[in-house]
């Protein structure tokens, strides 16, 4: 998204979480927390802390000059990614989001080789150097990218979801989107034809409270964003995207919703970025201190963390993950690094498909 | 005093029409808002109301009459003063004032023969039949074809199914594949070209239909960031086959905000293909070879063509090759190149310039992307003049880049700067004479030819 960072600070207004109204209307199940195993505690943690620790290097080598351009990085919305696509079936399930991606194809198991390689502008990077950041496909994983306009990837994925209904294959699009992106007309327009045809579709907005600078509140009529979709008549869910085990409890009830043939949900998570909105943000619309605080209270691998020793998780392992995480993290960064610029023919190779 | 019921004009575009059926007879009493007739245009059948009260005085053209010009009387009301209660048996007409009786109209006759010399299409087998078809039952048949063919293709947009398409380009498609395949959807141009960007990310093969493009420039993101860029991005891993397609350039009468030629837009951008057919035959084997396509394609059609008749080869599958113009008529002395309904003009400029003793090659180059530029440059190394002809505004136009080509490539070849003829450089007037005005038409294709000639 190409746009300047905000200048003037905006005092951020904190929104109280609101349990969904009870509606007459039918819609998912109450959710739960997931009852995750030791070892799903360990899956998480690894896939969580492999996105932080990705994002944390693309933002160094960022700062050195080797990944240009925009880069918008996913730190504090670990939980969200790995929670809703924990749920998903990989071989008939697909996922589209905007240009905050890293985190969602880390999550999608995509190597973060190919990623990082991307990002730096290599040739065996993902898409071969030539989308960058923010335009990363992976056909192969079902995972639709990575798109630059803020909102379009809410249309695409309704296509997606309309074709899963075509082919009757059984899958189900996940379209993630942000608190602002909410705010776009096409948004709506998707809305209205998702649930007219009961497009099997989850609508993810990733709250993470700022618009760029903008906070919710000073952009939103109706900040409460779960109940956006109330008058297409698609049921809203608000969740703690805090919480991994709440995320994917959650889309775990949204899934039998849908997989049943009920149309979409709209499922609002609410979390927060520790960044800027892009590495060219200052993010001076609001306070360290409120930064801070987030990230002492709810900071989601934190919680995890307690979550995994409750569950009798020694330090060590935990420790060993880490380490682990580092050395694939540092393996991909050199690999980004050192990998060779496309060469100069790529340029025309791919405009089209075909030859004319 | 009787009142002249005149066949009415239904739409836009209507020139003639069938009188399907009369609801009354001579002799009944009507009031306004009574149904007289049915009347079907080549887009739908229409009521023909009354607006005024009266008896039915003379029905002047029969049911079942086929071309029934707009503006024919074709019946007559006697008004409440006079024979009111005694309606004059139909074998005694009254003394109606008849000096204004139903003169067959002096229309042009409905279709002209526009070109006599027609080069052939070497796409075409030679000794191929062809059949007589509308463009528009020519662009049903492709998609309909495709559609048997691949159970991914499906056609998208307002009115497509249930109203058989709002210019009938759709009509009977419904019936054939159902709702599934042949889906109406809102009014929601921004919103349907994403779901159908992202079906075709998703494997299936889209056929979108703006009910004009004017109404594109909502959705213009879609295909320019979403369905253009995908492959390319994506380092070829993501493709987008995707057909945008519905009528393009000025229609009649219906003023600036939905009378514009928009290929020049989508021509400038790299990852589209864009085509623009002018008859019949081209308009169904290009709309078959965009369907098959791996590559986004946007296919500007005519409003003012769908009616128009042309032979088309009768081949169990005619697709033509995309990217490739076609001489239309062969000449020596300048080149004339267009597309779209521009063609049709230029061939009738060149039939006209003919008996001036000026020979012209005209060349519809049917593809605006890519262009094909070899086939107008061996062309004007023959001719030594070029005129471009095009339904649209002359700024940043096709023209516009013909004319570069043509210095970049062709400068040697020029007796005579590139000459174009081009739309005035305004939004479309609505009042009639100025629309006429704005719009290029024969004698301004004429008089550019004969001014390219006169400069060498």
């Amino acid at each position: 998204m190409a746009k300047a960072p905000a200048r003037k600070p905006a005092a951020p207004k904190k929104t109280a979480s609101t349990p969904a109204p009870a509606s007459n209307r039918e819609g998912p199940r109450e959710p739960v927390p997931y009852d995750a195993t030791p070892a799903e505690l360990e899956k998480f943690y690894r896939e969580m802390l492999l996105i932080r620790r990705f994002e944390e290097k693309a933002g160094q080598l960022y700062g050195l000059g080797l990944i240009g351009g925009f880069c918008h990085l996913y730190i504090g919305q670990e939980a969200v990614a790995v929670g809703l696509q924990s749920a998903l079936d990989g071989d008939k399930d697909s996922v589209i989001t905007g240009y905050r991606d890293h985190g969602h194809m880390l999550a999608y198991g995509i190597d973060p080789k190919v990623i990082m390689a991307e990002l730096t502008g290599r040739q065996a990077g993902i898409s071969k150097g030539k989308g960058g950041s923010m335009h990363m496909f992976s056909v192969e994983h079902k995972f639709y990218g990575g798109h630059g306009i803020v909102g379009a990837q809410v249309s695409l994925g309704t296509g997606l979801a309309f074709a899963h209904k075509y082919r009757g294959d059984g899958g189900v699009a996940m379209a993630y989107f942000g608190d602002g992106a909410a705010n776009q007309g096409q948004v709506y327009e998707s809305f209205n034809m998702a649930e007219l045809w009961k497009l099997p579709i989850i609508f993810v907005i990733e709250n993470n409270q700022y618009a760029m600078g903008t906070s919710v509140n000073r952009a939103s009529a109706e900040d409460q964003l779960y109940r956006r979709g109330e008058s297409f008549r698609i049921p809203g869910m608000q969740v703690d995207g805090m919480d991994v085990l709440a995320v994917r409890g959650a889309a775990e009830a949204a899934l039998e919703w849908v997989r049943a043939g009920k149309g979409p949900v709209l499922m609002e998570l609410k979390t927060y970025r520790y960044r800027g909105h892009s590495m060219s943000d200052p993010a001076k619309y609001r306070s360290r201190e409120e930064v801070q605080a987030v990230r002492d209270k709810s900071d989601a691998i934190e919680h995890l963390k307690k979550l995994m020793q409750d569950a009798g998780i020694g330090e060590d392992k935990i420790k060993d993950i880490d380490k682990e995480i580092r050395a694939i993290v540092a393996e991909s960064a050199d690999f980004a690094e050192n990998a060779p610029e496309p060469e100069l023919p790529e340029l025309y190779t791919d405009v089209l498909v075909e030859q004319y | 005093m009787a009142i002249e019921l005149k066949m009415p004009a239904l739409s836009p575009t209507m020139e003639e029409g069938t009188l399907a059926k009369w609801l009354v007879k001579e002799g009944d009493t009507v009031k306004s808002g009574d149904i007289l007739a049915e009347i079907e245009t080549d887009k739908a059948t229409m009521e023909f109301e009354a607006i005024d009260e009266g008896t039915i005085g003379q029905i002047l053209v029969a049911e079942g009459t086929d071309n029934v010009k707009v503006g024919t009387v074709i019946a007559t009301i006697t008004g409440e003063g006079e024979e009111a209660a005694a309606p004059a048996p139909a074998s005694a007409p009254a003394e109606e004032p008849k000096a204004e009786a139903p003169a067959p109209a002096p229309a042009p006759a409905a279709e002209k023969p526009v070109a006599t010399e027609r080069a052939s299409d070497p796409a075409i087998p030679e000794g191929t039949a062809m059949v007589k078809l509308t463009v528009r039952e020519a662009l049903r048949d492709a998609m309909a074809e495709e559609m048997r063919a691949d159970d991914r293709v499906f056609v998208m947009g307002e009115e497509v199914a249930e109203y058989q398409g709002a210019y009938k380009v759709t009509q009977g498609l419904l019936q054939e594949f159902g709702p599934q395949r042949v889906v109406d959807t809102p009014i929601t141009e921004y919103g349907f070209a994403g779901l159908g960007a992202g079906a075709a990310m998703g494997g299936l093969r889209p056929v979108i239909e703006f009910m004009t493009f004017n109404f594109a420039m909502q959705a213009i993101d879609h295909i320019i960031n979403s369905a253009a860029k995908t492959n390319y991005m994506s380092g070829g891993q993501m493709r987008c086959p995707i057909v945008f397609r519905g009528p393009n350039g000025a229609a009649s009468r219906v003023a600036a905000q939905h009378s514009q030629n928009f290929a020049p837009w989508y021509a400038s951008v790299p990852g589209l293909i864009v085509i623009s057919p002018y008859d019949a035959a081209d308009a169904k084997g290009l709309l078959k070879a965009a369907i098959r396509s791996e590559d986004p394609v946007v296919f500007l059609e005519n409003e003012l063509l769908y009616g128009r008749s042309f032979e088309v080869p009768d081949l169990q599958d005619h697709v033509l090759p995309i990217g490739k113009a076609r001489i239309m008529r062969e000449g020596s002395d300048v080149t004339v190149v267009s597309y779209s309904i521009g063609v049709g003009l230029a061939l009738e400029a060149a039939d006209q310039l003919a008996g001036e003793g000026i020979d012209a090659e005209v060349i519809d180059l049917r593809t605006l992307r890519p262009l094909d530029t070899a086939t107008v440059l061996a062309s004007l190394k023959k001719t030594n003049h070029l005129v471009v002809v095009e339904e649209g505004w002359p700024v940043c136009s096709i023209a516009s880049e013909l004319a570069m080509v043509a210095m970049e490539q062709g400068f040697d070849d020029l007796d005579a700067p590139v000459m174009r003829v081009c739309n005035e450089d305004v939004p479309l007037p609505y009042a009639a004479n100025l629309e006429k005005a704005a719009l290029i038409d024969v004698p301004r294709v004429v008089a550019a030819v004969k001014a390219v000639r006169n400069r060498g």
